[in-house]
C-alpha cells in the first residue's frame, strides 16, 4: 500500500498539472524573440492589421491557416531586419492586393460606396429641415389667417400683413383703437 | 418649383440608392475568394529554385519565358490538385506547355504522387518554404498562371482548371498569350497596316 500511495502521488500531481494546462484556445502564436520591445510592438501592430487572403475574416494574428504561418514568419524576419511598418506594408500590398490591409487608402470604388452614401444622408437632412421650416410657415399663416378673422368680428380695419406675430393681436394700435 | 422639377428633386436620392445598390447587388455575387492578382501585367517575378528531379538543378524565372505557359500550383496534401490532376494530362497530351510549382510539399511524395497521377509538368519547380509563391501572391492550392511568351503574368486562376473553364476562360487567354505584346515598332505599323486593308 505504502510504496503503491508513493507512485500515486506524482501521477496525481502530474494529472493535475495537466488539467490546469487547459487554456483558451487561440491560434498558436509562434514564440518569436525580438531584440527590443519596439520590434515586438511593430510584430504584434501589423500581424493585427494585416488580413489573411485565405481565412479572409481573420487578420494574421488570429488565423490559424499554414498562409497565415507564412505571412507572420515573413513580418517577424521584416521587422528583425530593422524594417520599418510602411516597408513591410508595401511588401505585402505588393503581393496580395489591398485586400491584405485592414486600412486601405482611398481608391476610387471607396469614392463610389461612400460617395452616394454621404449624398443621400445630406438630401435627408435638407429635405428634413426643408420640411420642417414649411410647416413653421403654414402654421404663422395660419395663425394670420386667425387674425384676419378676428380683426374682421371685432369689426376693425385689417392692419397691413407687416405684422404676423401672434402678439399682433393684442398690439398697442388696437388696444388705441378700442380707446376711441 | 414646379411640380416636375420638385418630383425630380425627389427622385434624385431614390436614383442614387438604386445606383448604389445596383453596385452592392454585383458584390453580393461575386466570389470573394477570388482576389485581384496585382502581378497580371507583371513580369513573373525573380527567383531561384531547384527541379524537383533534379535538385542541384537551379531554375530561374528564364524559364517561363518562351512560350506561353500555365504556372499551376499544386501539392500532395491539396484534394483540388488530384480533382484536376487528369485534366492536366489532358491539356498536356494536346501539346499545352505546364510548368508546375510543387508547393510547400514533400518532394518524395510528390514525386510518387506524379509516377502513379502521370506527369503533366515539363518542368517542375519546387517551393518547399514557399517562397516564390509568397512573391507571387498565392494564397491556396491550385491555383494556375498564364504566363505570356515575355514571361509577363496574364492571368491568375483560383481553384482547378476543368474542361468547362479551359473552353469559356482559360484557353482564349492561354492562345492569345503566345502573340508577344513587345514587339518591335516597325512590325507593329505593319500590323496596323494589315488591319487597316
Amino acid at each position: 500500500m505504502q510504496p503503491r500511495m508513493r507512485l500515486m502521488q506524482p501521477l496525481k500531481l502530474l494529472a493535475i498539472a495537466l488539467s490546469l494546462l487547459v487554456f483558451p484556445v487561440s491560434a498558436a502564436i509562434e514564440a518569436y524573440q525580438f531584440q527590443s520591445d519596439e520590434q515586438e510592438a511593430l510584430f504584434r501592430e501589423l500581424a493585427a492589421e494585416l488580413r489573411c487572403p485565405k481565412c479572409q475574416n481573420q487578420n494574421i494574428a488570429d488565423s490559424d491557416a499554414a498562409l497565415a504561418q507564412d505571412l507572420r514568419a515573413k513580418v517577424y524576419e521584416m521587422v528583425s531586419e530593422g524594417q520599418d511598418k510602411q516597408a513591410v506594408v508595401d511588401y505585402m500590398v505588393a503581393r496580395y492586393g489591398h485586400f491584405v490591409h485592414y486600412q486601405p487608402p482611398s481608391s476610387a470604388a471607396s469614392v463610389i460606396i461612400a460617395g452616394p452614401i454621404l449624398l443621400i444622408l445630406i438630401a435627408g437632412f435638407v429635405v428634413v429641415w426643408r420640411v420642417r421650416a414649411g410647416r413653421k410657415l403654414s402654421q404663422r399663416s395660419d395663425i394670420q389667417v386667425d387674425d384676419e378673422r378676428v380683426q374682421k368680428l371685432l369689426g376693425e380695419a385689417i392692419p397691413s400683413a407687416s405684422s404676423s406675430t401672434p402678439a399682433a393681436a393684442d398690439s398697442p394700435n388696437t388696444s388705441a383703437n378700442k380707446e376711441k | 418649383m414646379s411640380r416636375q422639377q420638385r418630383l425630380f428633386v425627389f427622385l434624385i436620392p431614390f436614383l442614387l440608392f438604386l445606383g448604389l445598390a445596383a453596385f452592392l447587388m454585383r458584390g453580393l455575387f461575386s466570389d470573394p475568394r477570388e482576389l485581384e492578382s496585382v502581378l497580371v501585367g507583371k513580369p513573373v517575378p525573380a527567383f531561384k529554385l531547384p527541379d524537383l528531379y533534379q535538385p542541384s538543378v537551379i531554375r530561374d524565372q528564364a524559364v517561363l519565358a518562351g512560350q506561353p505557359t500555365l504556372l499551376n500550383v499544386w501539392a500532395t496534401w491539396c484534394p483540388t490538385c488530384r480533382a484536376e490532376h487528369a485534366f492536366l494530362n489532358e491539356l498536356a497530351a494536346t501539346g499545352v506547355h505546364i510548368i508546375g510549382l510543387n508547393y510547400k510539399d514533400d518532394p518524395v511524395k510528390a514525386k510518387q504522387w506524379l509516377a502513379q497521377l502521370g506527369n503533366p509538368y515539363a518542368v517542375n519547380l519546387l517551393d518547399v518554404r514557399g517562397t516564390l509563391a509568397l512573391d507571387l501572391g498565392v494564397y491556396g492550392a491550385p491555383e494556375t498562371y498564364i504566363i505570356d511568351v515575355d514571361g509577363v503574368v496574364v492571368y491568375r486562376h483560383v481553384g482547378d482548371v476543368n474542361a468547362r473553364n479551359w473552353k469559356a476562360l482559360l484557353e482564349p487567354l492561354y492562345r492569345e498569350a503566345s502573340q508577344s505584346k513587345t514587339v518591335p515598332q516597325a512590325s507593329l505599323t505593319r500590323g496596323l497596316r494589315e488591319v487597316a486593308k
